[in-house]
């Protein structure tokens, strides 16, 4: 039984309690993105094409083998890593680098990025590189968008198609 | 006894605690039963979870319509229901954290109490993986902020062979397998929080889980009340093709995910896993902490009466068969070192701690090695020589209270203990019996606040004759006294033994100590 002296002094705790409880489950508020813009996710998994030339094994070579691994070809299993670059309105928004995933080299290279953009008429260029070739890209596309405030703009890359994805 | 910032932070605690006894009573200030409390909350999410699982519909597209439908076409009873569970949560994450902070405060996690400590750890990652699974249930724009979020900060490990959070690039990638599969593990990690939260108490002797009731009646009235004026709802629908922009999180789930979306993954797992590191390895880390010894049972004297197995605070004494070719009863006290914190409160219990006994040194049935009953005894008569007066008084208490050294005078001398809970009520019949006293006032820090546990419990049933080992019936009531102070209450035990001393010295004088055959055999 509450005594009488103590009344006044709960209904002023729990009342507290309540407040405290009730204001930190919903305040303050917190800004994620900037409600006026539009935001821009590039997310890819690649596997970048295999490392070397293949090469025919010589008969010799075969005979050594095990019966069940006498493959005429021998090719290595690592990949190339994968250069991603995006420029958006001409401006370089996005350069990496990604080698590629497991323990031999022989898994799929990941990107993810997201970032603010205002809205309005925007032009992305997208290229990958994922050859043997240093020097140049094997993908490039580029897309002209008009972007609305709030809306997400994905970049991926189409396994099936082999190309940029926008969406 | 420990560092001057956390002696400044325990003297503040004890301030608010005994400011907020006064504003609303003892038995009502939940912060003496924070852990109770968190089991409360637990309980009341459980239930209120158990009905909103009912009418949840568990896939992408109708989530978030079922979660609106239980809030405003149930409102009456459905919306109570979800807002009780979403703040029985928040309340659960506010006690759960006050009560490591107190705990670490009153310096009770190193020691023989690593276990309670280290197993709560866990805890504290299994309760936020429940709330936040339990927000994205609800497949608001919150919710697609918090799995966005976590996907991404999961990603960065590079432990899963896909990207998880390319899941939620657009609004088809998203399947209700996935939602059955969330309902799963925000039914089946609160199961395995239950079975640790048990684990967490294993070790303590009368684990209380269960708040008074005055506290429980008036919390769930103010849940319920908090639920119908400020009922929870939902943001708008997720929406994969749109950006979240402004959120009302819950901060006591969410305020990590700040840190992540400016400082990024690295500094969020730095922070999370750093401070789990931290808290997991604080019991070892009081280096300049001495660990005293363990109590000692004595065999021949020991006749498995079981009060210091029910009496230990942490379960160390237990009753075990008495090995063969040594006398005595059937079974015998065993101790289990590692769980002693040698507060003495079995001392106290055990039936053969009486001063009246002879023999020289006084044995018992179980003692402390480096401060045994026969040194207590030897002390009391040391600290009791030479006062003058006809208000003589010893003060026994505990050295993590008041401090006692303060008190000492011509008139009033003062045996500290490891706790009060150590001393056998017959010592009070032997100040009085051998006229070392005229009164003898025993001071215990406040219930909830004994840096053991149980001992001003204790201390207050054997006094008042409601627990053995009983205060005799036959000791005047009228100068013994029962005060609790705090650490920070020096100056008003100072207050309270001043009182004490002018009401001794309107008694008449007492009658000459009787035999102690009596006393011996009570």
């Amino acid at each position: 039984m509450i005594k009488p002296q103590y009344i006044a002094g709960q209904v002023v705790a729990y009342s507290l309690f309540a407040v405290m409880i009730g204001y930190f489950a919903s305040s303050p508020p917190y800004t994620h993105h900037t409600p006026g813009n539009a935001l821009i996710k590039l997310s890819l998994t690649h596997a970048g094409q295999k490392m070397g030339e293949c090469r025919e094994r010589s008969a010799e070579e075969l005979a050594k083998m095990p019966p069940n691994m006498r493959t005429k070809t021998s090719c290595g299993r690592e990949r190339n890593a994968v250069t991603l670059e995006m420029d958006i309105d001409g401006a370089k928004a996005f350069a990496q680098t990604a080698k590629p995933a497991g323990l031999s080299g022989d898994g799929r290279s990941r990107f993810y990025s997201s970032r603010e953009i205002t809205p309005g008429r925007h032009v992305i260029q997208a290229r990958m590189r994922d050859g043997n070739d240093h020097n140049a890209f094997d993908q490039v596309a580029e897309v002209v968008v008009e972007l609305a405030p709030r809306q997400v703009f994905v970049i991926d890359f189409d396994e099936e198609d082999g190309k940029f994805e926008f969406k | 006894m420990s560092n001057p910032i956390k002696s400044a932070l325990r003297a503040g605690l004890f301030r608010v605690e005994s400011g907020w006894d006064a504003l609303v009573g003892r038995e009502s200030n939940p912060m003496y039963c924070l852990g109770a409390m968190s089991w409360l909350f637990f309980w009341v999410v459980g239930a209120s979870g158990l009905y909103l699982f009912i009418p949840y519909d568990t896939s992408a597209a109708r989530a978030w319509d079922s979660i609106e439908y239980i809030s405003r076409e149930q409102w009456y009873w459905g919306g109570v229901i979800r807002s009780l569970h979403r703040y029985a949560s928040d309340a659960m994450v506010l006690t759960m954290m006050l009560h490591l902070v107190r705990e670490w405060l009153l310096d009770r996690y190193h020691g023989a109490r690593w276990f309670a400590w280290f197993t709560g750890v866990p805890l504290i990652w299994m309760v936020f993986s429940s709330g936040i699974t339990g927000y994205w249930l609800v497949w608001d724009e919150l919710a697609q902020y918090l799995a966005i979020g976590t996907a991404e900060w999961l990603d960065w490990l590079g432990i899963f062979g896909q990207s998880i959070a390319r899941n939620f690039l657009n609004p088809g990638a998203l399947t209700d397998r996935f939602f059955t599969l969330l309902i799963f593990i925000h039914i089946a990690v609160p199961l395995f929080l239950l079975f640790a939260m048990w684990i967490h108490i294993l070790r303590i002797n009368r684990a209380d889980t269960n708040p008074p009731r005055p506290l429980v009646i008036g919390t769930l009235i103010m849940l319920v009340g908090l639920s119908l004026i400020h009922p929870a709802m939902s943001h708008p629908p997720a929406d994969l093709g749109k950006a979240t922009a402004v959120l009302n999180p819950d901060w006591y789930y969410m305020a990590l995910y700040p840190l992540y979306d400016t400082k990024g993954p690295a500094v969020a797992w730095m922070v999370s896993i750093g401070a789990t590191l931290f808290l997991s390895v604080m019991p070892w880390m009081a280096f300049r902490r001495k660990r005293r010894a363990a109590a000692v049972v004595s065999p021949p004297n020991c006749n498995a009466c079981g009060n210091c197995a029910s009496d230990c605070p942490f379960g160390a004494v237990v009753l075990r068969p008495r090995p063969s070719g040594v006398a005595g009863a059937a079974q015998i006290a065993v101790v289990q070192p590692d769980l002693c914190t040698s507060c003495g409160m079995c001392v106290a219990s055990c039936n053969r701690t009486n001063p009246f006994l002879k023999g020289e040194p006084r044995e018992t049935g179980i003692d402390l090695p480096d401060f045994t009953f026969d040194l207590m005894v030897k002390r009391l008569s040391a600290r009791t020589h030479g006062l003058t007066g006809n208000n003589r008084v010893l003060v026994l208490g505990c050295e993590h209270g008041a401090v006692l050294d303060h008190l000492k005078g011509a008139s009033v001398g003062v045996l500290p203990l490891h706790c009060t809970g150590m001393m056998p009520p017959s010592l009070i019949d032997y100040v009085f019996n051998k006229d070392l006293a005229d009164g003898v006032l025993v001071t215990a820090c406040r219930p909830g606040e004994c840096f053991y546990r149980l001992g001003p419990e204790w201390t207050e049933k054997r006094m008042a004759g409601e627990r053995v080992p009983k205060l005799r019936g036959a000791v005047p009531r009228e100068r013994v006294r029962l005060f609790w102070a705090a650490s920070t209450e020096t100056k008003k035990l100072a207050t309270e033994l001043a009182e004490f001393r002018v009401a001794l010295a309107e008694l008449p004088p007492m009658a000459k100590p009787e035999s102690t055959k009596r006393r011996v055999a009570e």
